[in-house]
């Protein structure tokens, strides 16, 4: 009591301005305002660079760390030698980046939603190391998986050289595991019930899988291909591990090469076309997800669903 | 319902796929380890009989981690570098973390969006926005010579080990806090209420149950991010690209890229796999818990 009183009436000695400042460290039940400056300074620290990254693309001159001026367009497609367009090397590491993302979104789904399906309801003898072996690509280090997929093909897979396919292979092992993760997650949810109400009402195994199981999975299905996809066009290591030289180049490559040397502004550009198709990617598959589940808001499923997908990328 | 067999044969493919590009392949580092050389041409030959392994030459390399020999310099490097990093990461990552989880309320899900965000920007591309900030004409030395508190600010990225650690901060930050946020947040807010009820300040509710009972989330978020730091090799070219910062994952990538001796780059690769395999074996069987708990 005789505390509160003597820091009211009495400020003593101290200036305003440090009373203050002592009431702005010390208020244990208002708003906690170092914490949330903290907090907000992180994600200006985070975000901020990215966005002077991106901007830089826009500029109008050949620094990327010095602003010239604004120009949409030339490091996109206006400049006649050395925009993403006309860069006969930054155009063909953007279309083959797509590709492999492509490719690892049409091999690695339904891999992974089979795996998926088979991890959450296999019990018994072999199913415990199977669910080990799908977490591992998550936690290895890139550069353990790079090494050993570029040994592999060079002394035991002797057929397949440092390529394109060599490059879908390894992206794909790594990509397994994701979809894995996020349609599990969604079987967890979802329960048995449903299937055991349709083999009650007659349906056969297989209708039960494809009439009742498969709708119900395609939210996650829908989501865990964009996330492969998102992932697979971020990606350097694996890439690069099992790159042929020049020609297999992807955008993080050329992103990487370039930072050594000195960078365009085209490389800004190149790689924020990436982070759009990322952000869209990501995007869609979260608007995607909200709408396929939208009749299951009530119980909150999709929710802890979303929190679980935006935590499992752990590379 | 189902035929018994169903669940085997869907999971096939996939374990099939893995055990031929996951597990085979790191046992082809293993064989190129512990293999010998042509006599000739010095290639590596490797060996898949476990009985003819021949582990002279790793026993030459591990000699070679002593203090004073050949790695011992970059693996202490390696290993300060990444002290540093996860200790300032984590002195960012728990404050940020206990305000979202605990204080934050009509904002929590626009900070959660934030948090996620840098998840889906390239890796290599929030290294480039360094570059163009850090470079001598950046933005960083235009603010300190133009705010007088550096008038001949240095070159960031000619070397410099600050920026190195810098950037590995940078770079897997985010990995730490979503593990955080998720532990704080499974905390029992009763438990909280009964210690205040019980007569401790907040200080010493922080201590006594807050910290203790976030003690998995560090140690989860700590091992996240330890993981690939360790087998970097980008952020140390990229942020400083000089000799005197590279990392256990430049004498790799240097052995398979530079020089002839993919032999050396495999034992070492396997020397790190080893090192991190404890952390990797604490951080599988944390996960199997969580993931029993939810069956």
């Amino acid at each position: 009591m005789s505390r509160v009183a003597d820091s009211v009436t009495a400020p003593g000695p101290l200036p305003a301005a440090v009373h203050r400042l002592r009431g702005l460290v010390r208020n244990p039940y208002g708003r906690p305002r170092m914490l949330m400056t903290i907090t907000w300074a992180y994600m200006i620290w985070t975000i901020v660079p990215v966005v002077i990254a991106i901007s830089f693309s826009f500029n109008d001159g050949r620094s990327i760390s010095v602003w010239q001026g604004f120009d949409a367009t030339r490091w996109y497609w206006g400049d006649a030698v050395n925009s993403v367009w006309h860069d006969p090397g930054l155009r063909a590491a953007l279309f083959q980046s797509l590709k492999l993302a492509a490719l690892d979104v049409l091999i690695a789904t339904p891999i992974g939603v089979l795996l998926a399906l088979g991890l959450a309801r296999w019990r018994g003898y072999g199913s415990r190391p199977a669910n080990f072996l799908m977490l591992f690509p998550l936690i290895t280090p890139e550069i353990v998986m790079g090494v050993s997929l570029y040994l592999v093909f060079q002394y035991v897979y002797t057929a397949i050289d440092p390529s394109t396919t060599a490059q879908v292979l390894g992206q794909v092992t790594f990509s397994i595991s994701y979809v894995v993760i996020v349609v599990r997650g969604r079987l967890l949810s979802i329960g048995r019930q449903y299937e055991e109400a349709a083999a009650d009402l007659g349906a056969t195994p297989w209708e039960s899988l494809r009439l009742v199981l498969l709708p119900l999975m395609l939210p996650a299905i829908l989501a865990s291909m964009m996330i492969v996809f998102a992932i697979s066009i971020d990606n350097f290591v694996i890439a690069q591990w099992l790159s042929c030289g020049a020609g297999c180049d992807t955008v993080p490559i050329k992103v990487y090469n370039a930072t050594r040397s000195a960078p365009l502004p085209s490389i800004n550009a190149v790689a924020a076309l990436m982070v759009y198709l990322t952000l869209a990617a990501v995007i869609l598959a979260y608007a995607l997800y909200r709408f396929l589940t939208r009749g299951e808001r009530a119980a909150g499923s999709s929710r802890n669903d979303l929190a679980k997908m935006g935590s499992i990328d752990f590379n | 319902m189902y035929p018994r067999w169903l669940w085997q044969a869907l999971a096939a493919p996939g374990v099939v796929w893995l055990v031929l590009l996951f597990v085979v392949p790191f046992y082809a580092v293993i064989g190129v380890a512990f293999g010998t050389l042509d006599p000739i041409f010095q290639n590596p030959i490797p060996i898949w009989n476990p009985f003819d392994w021949n582990f002279d030459n790793t026993m030459q390399i591990l000699a070679q981690f002593a203090p004073g020999e050949r790695y011992w310099q970059v693996f202490a490097r390696t290993a300060v570098y990444i002290f540093f990093a996860v200790t300032i990461s984590l002195l960012i990552a728990y404050p940020v973390a206990y305000y979202i989880s605990r204080h934050a309320r009509r904002t929590k899900v626009i900070l959660l969006v934030l948090l996620v965000l840098p998840f889906w920007v390239s890796y290599l591309m929030r290294m480039l926005a360094w570059v163009g900030l850090l470079a001598p004409d950046g933005l960083i030395n235009g603010f300190l010579v133009w705010s007088g508190i550096d008038t001949d600010p240095p070159n960031w990225l000619g070397g410099h080990p600050g920026t190195v650690i810098f950037g590995l901060i940078y770079g897997y930050i985010p990995y730490m806090i979503l593990p955080l946020v998720a532990a704080l947040d499974r905390i029992d807010k009763n438990l909280l209420e009964a210690s205040r009820d019980l007569g401790m300040t907040a200080r010493q509710t922080f201590f006594r149950v807050t910290l203790p009972l976030s003690k998995m989330g560090i140690l989860g978020g700590c091992v996240i991010v330890t993981l690939p730091m360790f087998g970097d090799y980008y952020t140390p070219m990229i942020m400083s690209g000089s000799p005197t910062t590279s990392m256990l994952g430049n004498q790799i990538y240097l052995y398979f890229h530079g020089g002839p001796q993919p032999d050396v780059g495999a034992t070492l690769t396997i020397v790190l796999a080893a090192f991190l395999a404890v952390l990797m074996a604490y951080y599988l069987y944390s996960v199997a818990k969580a993931q029993r708990e939810l069956q």
